[in-house]
């Protein structure tokens, strides 16, 4: 049981880290073919993270420890959320020590440490991009943690097992009110923390509109591979953790024989949802920075709605 | 053990006072230190002897005319004294650190103060009547205006938090008096006992409560009382600041647990909901205000402000729970309020004096003329980002351990509950949540802003470390931060003790060894298995990459990019206020910001700009709006006076002959 949990939990953690790029790809692939582009290929991501891995670091003048050690922290506290998420599995041996809320924390934690480490360089980019990733965390918050209350309290546990293997006992749940609307909350969120369009636009480099890509300006090399690859696994945790929550069908319980195909349904699932996001972001526009709030605002209300009716109707 | 420990607390007070009266000035700090980290410890004592289960009783005639003196120590009290014991240990502490070099005061009636302060505070708990608790309320509350007005010389704003500390804390003393006072007539006894007995109408329960409640509320800070806090905090000498955010704004806490659970048994639904509004509102309010602050000190005591509404915001939600038939619930919300009252105090202590330290070394408190500490002060540095995750309630920070639990008590109310709390409990999660993003965008502000970076001014780059005593005193504090929040299990016998008190059933409310585990609830967390799941996770992450890059590849040294121009100059980094604009502009309308921008042409010219100044801040606007006016009246009022004594003896006769015959036409009448 508990080995049986451990090699699902590790599968978990490669599939996630060996994973994370190729969606990454596959997400550029699919803008790149819709805008009429060629592309690069679905493994250009782990292309340029090897060419990058084997460059040294840059260590502007200035600097400190906060700088160092961000991008390891970024990447360590996305393994943990790699092991702690049931995407492959239930049985994580992780799983009583970080709940919902306690999965919530940790992706902040990573924020929190890559804001820092922007401040840490004393430009006026760095100090921009975590100012602004600031707010919209501030922001996000409530949605989450609301969304969480609409799908807790018929379970009456924050543990990502217990909501995901009551999922799986009473499948007509998802199609409940309460359930749709949450889900439609965490899309934005999911959104908003992943830095997509329309909060924050990925590909580009222009001072004034840039979130994401202002905070991690001075990394080079090895911490930029770093860097990079938290950031397509955040995305991948964040994809398989909605796919867990709302489509919970194929994943293992404490069994190893049915890990192959919960491997199946996990590589689908989140491809699906990929390619639906990618192909979302090229027919939308980034947000103005202060209209962001608005959409925040609109998420928030979806989730409000999603509790008020999983008391009223469910 | 209890009684012993504090007639000791008594016995170091006296010393104290005795030494700062004789000791010479360059000794006096440290004698009083000396016997107020004394009277710490014997709170610490006391309070862990009362936590483990013994009871203390005392009833001294002799010590106060017609009341006397009653003394009762209960697990209640007792998280409060062990609280307060701890904090006040490790802020005179560092208070014995922080004088050294002309810092800090060393005035005669100060240093006599705090000792008196320390017993006062330590005390307060332990009151087992109405006479005794006002008694000890008003000395400490009168010492602890001494310690806030210590720097008044160097200082005009001193002087002006004094004031309103000085106003808003009488205020709430007279709502306090007002409430027992009518509580007792009633009651027909002065002690506790005679209270709990005691049969009253709902209204006149109602009445007693709320007049309390304001009391005790302006003690903690909650909004709209909380305009004292910001000045106050900010102005006092640190290690004071420290004593004043972490242990004296509890007591508030306490008074409301004491006098609406324990004395009152609970009361109505509407009592609470007004708690609960009074937290959401404090919570927000005060976290709003500490985002856009850029001095650190007000900062902190913003988050006070906040914190303390979390604290309330539980404690309402507890009373709901309790009056709609859900005593499990209850007790756990109630926990959570204790918890986050012991952590609060761990982290702000923390917090404040790392404050203090930066305050010592540089001068300035002003955010935006910080930075670059992070190489100049390192143990500093580390201590206060300890404090500032546990604030931010990140895991595995304390913080996120007693929010953690609100949580939980507030989510899994929904099934169990009536409409009420349908609808209340959803809103309260969002309150939380908003509050701890923005907990967040705070303190990554104060430590970014603050600690990292280059230095923003040429007294934060001559800083220098602390010397060893504040360290050894902040090093305390982070260590009992990081015991609570690894192991916050430990504290469930203690815990489940206190809130057997107030709820009147003695439950276990939280369990588990590694983990935690709540009563009738299923969720669990262990945050120290999440961070040593980081850790493993940090040494897998360096292994994988030194296999993968194959070979130890050295770090780059380079130039920050400029875009091509020059070298950048620290004036060219964002500061706390630009920081914090995005979200000012996102809550503009609760902040109200004010701006101006002043353009001073030539002579010769209206085109020509000489001068151009911007101001830009961010008033209290509860302040603005309640108080001023307020304010205003009195001030009307007062210059009534002057009119109505003009020094005629003329008037003064006509006066007393009108008055008198005005008493008497009142008689004729009457009888």
């Amino acid at each position: 049981m508990n080995r049986t949990a451990l090699i699902a939990t590790v599968a978990q953690v490669v599939t996630v880290v060996a994973g994370a790029p190729l969606l990454a790809g596959l997400m550029r692939q699919v803008r790149a073919r819709l805008e009429g582009r060629a592309g690069a290929g679905i493994g250009q991501s782990w292309r340029d993270l090897r060419k990058l891995l084997r460059r040294s670091p840059a260590t502007p003048t200035g600097t400190g420890w906060a700088f160092r050690l961000a991008p390891l922290l970024l990447v360590g506290t996305s393994l943990v959320l790699a092991a702690v998420v049931p995407l492959l599995s239930t049985a994580s041996p992780l799983d009583h020590a970080a709940d919902l809320f306690a999965v919530v924390g940790l992706l902040a934690l990573g924020t929190v440490t890559l804001a820092l480490a922007a401040l840490d360089t004393g430009t006026a980019f760095g100090g921009m991009g975590a100012s602004r990733e600031m707010t919209i965390l501030a922001l996000v918050e409530p949605t989450i943690l609301v969304a969480v209350l609409a799908l807790c309290a018929r379970v009456g546990s924050t543990n990502l097992a217990a909501i995901v293997t009551t999922t799986l006992h009473d499948p007509l749940r998802v199609a409940s009110p309460a359930s749709l609307l949450a889900a439609a909350a965490l899309v934005i969120v999911v959104i908003a923390e992943t830095g997509r369009l329309p909060v924050d636009n990925p590909a580009t480099h222009l001072e004034l509109t840039m979130i994401h890509e202002a905070m991690i300006l001075e990394y080079a090399g090895r911490d930029l591979a770093l860097v990079e690859l938290a950031a397509s696994m955040r995305l991948s945790i964040l994809l398989g953790l909605l796919a867990s929550l709302f489509l919970p069908w194929g994943i293992a319980g404490a069994s190893l024989a049915a890990l192959p195909l919960a491997l199946a349904s996990l590589l689908a699932k989140v491809a699906a949802l990929g390619v639906a996001l990618s192909a979302a972001e090229v027919f939308i526009a980034k947000l103005r920075l202060f209209r962001v709030p608005e959409l925040l605002a609109g998420s928030f209300v979806l989730a409000v709605l999603a509790v008020t009716s999983s008391f009223f109707i469910a | 053990m209890i009684g012993w420990a504090l007639v000791g607390a008594c016995v170091m007070a006296g010393l104290g006072v005795l030494a700062a009266v004789v000791a010479p000035r360059s000794a006096r700090p440290a004698w009083a230190g000396a016997a107020t980290v004394g009277i710490g410890v014997a709170g610490l004592i006391a309070g862990v002897a009362a936590l483990s289960g013994q009871e203390f009783h005392a009833w001294l005639p002799g010590l106060l005319p017609i009341a006397g003196l009653r003394l009762a120590v209960d697990p209640l009290g007792g998280w409060f004294i062990a609280v307060t014991g701890g904090v006040l240990a490790a802020a005179a502490l560092f208070g014995i650190g922080y004088a050294g070099g002309g810092h800090g005061p060393s005035g005669r009636g100060v240093q006599a103060a705090l000792p008196v302060f320390a017993a006062a505070l330590l005390l307060v708990p332990a009151a087992g009547s109405v006479s005794t608790l006002l008694v000890l309320w008003e000395l400490m509350a009168l010492a602890s205006l001494l310690l806030i007005l210590a720097e008044h010389r160097g200082r005009p704003a001193v002087a002006e938090a004094g004031w309103w500390y000085a106003a808003l804390t009488q205020v709430g003393f007279v709502a306090i008096l007002l409430g027992v006072l009518l509580y007792a007539a009633h009651a027909g006894g002065d002690s506790f006992a005679d209270l709990r007995a005691a049969h009253l109408s709902p209204a006149l329960r109602g009445t007693v409560f709320v007049l309390v409640l304001a009391g005790f509320g302006s003690k903690a800070g909650l909004v709209p009382l909380h305009v004292w806090l910001p000045r106050a905090h900010a102005e006092a000498p640190s290690p004071v600041s420290a004593m004043l955010s972490a242990a004296m704004v509890n007591l508030g806490v306490y008074g409301v647990i004491r006098v609406g659970f324990d004395l009152l048994g609970g009361g109505s639904r509407w009592w609470w909901l007004l708690v609960l509004t009074l937290g959401a509102v404090s919570a927000l309010y005060g976290i709003l205000q500490a985002t856009v602050a850029a001095d650190l000190k007000r900062l902190l005591a913003y988050s006070t402000v906040e914190n303390m509404g979390l604290v309330f915001l539980g404690l309402g939600a507890a009373g709901i729970f309790f009056t709609s038939g859900a005593p499990g619930l209850a007790a756990l919300a109630l926990a959570a309020a204790l918890l986050h009252v012991l952590n609060h105090a761990g982290f702000k202590a923390l917090l404040f004096t790392a404050a203090g330290s930066v305050l010592r070394a540089t001068g300035t408190r002003d955010l935006d003329a910080l930075g670059g500490l992070r190489s100049r002060m390192p143990v500093t540095t580390v201590l206060f980002a300890i404090g500032a995750l546990c604030a931010a309630a990140l895991p595995p920070g304390n913080g996120f351990v007693s929010e953690w639990l609100l949580l939980q008590s507030l989510v899994h109310a929904l099934p169990a509950g009536v409409v009420v709390t349908a609808v209340a409990m959803p809103v309260a999660v969002a309150v939380v949540a908003l509050t701890a993003g923005l907990a967040v965008a705070t303190f990554v502000k104060a430590l970014g802003v603050g600690f990292f970076a280059r230095p923003r001014s040429d007294a934060a780059a001559a800083a220098k470390e602390s010397p060893p005593a504040m360290l050894a005193a902040m090093g305390l504090l982070a260590a009992t931060c990081a015991a609570s929040a690894l192991a916050p299990a430990a504290l469930g016998p203690a815990l489940s003790r206190s809130v057997g008190v107030a709820v009147h059933t003695p439950a276990t409310v939280l369990s588990g060894g590694l983990s935690l585990h709540l009563a009738g609830i299923a969720s669990t967390v262990s945050p120290l298995l999440i961070l040593i799941a980081v850790l493993v996770a940090l040494a897998g992450c360096v292994l994988l990459v030194r296999l993968v890059s194959g070979r130890v590849v050295r770090r780059r040294a380079v130039q920050v990019w400029a875009c091509g121009a020059g070298p950048l100059t620290p004036r060219m980094q964002y500061t706390a206020t630009s920081f914090a604009e995005p979200l000012q502009r996102v809550f503009d309308d609760v902040l109200a910001p004010e701006t101006d921008v002043d353009v001073t042409p030539y002579a010769e010219s209206q085109y020509l700009v000489a001068r151009m100044a911007y101001r830009a801040r961010v008033p209290d606007r509860v302040e603005h709006a309640l108080y001023v006016p307020i304010i205003a009246a009195a001030r009307r009022l007062g210059r009534l006076g002057p009119v109505l004594a003009n020094g005629s003896v003329h008037r003064y006769l006509a006066y007393g002959f009108f008055g008198v015959t005005g008493v008497l036409l009142v008689l004729a009448v009457t009888r």
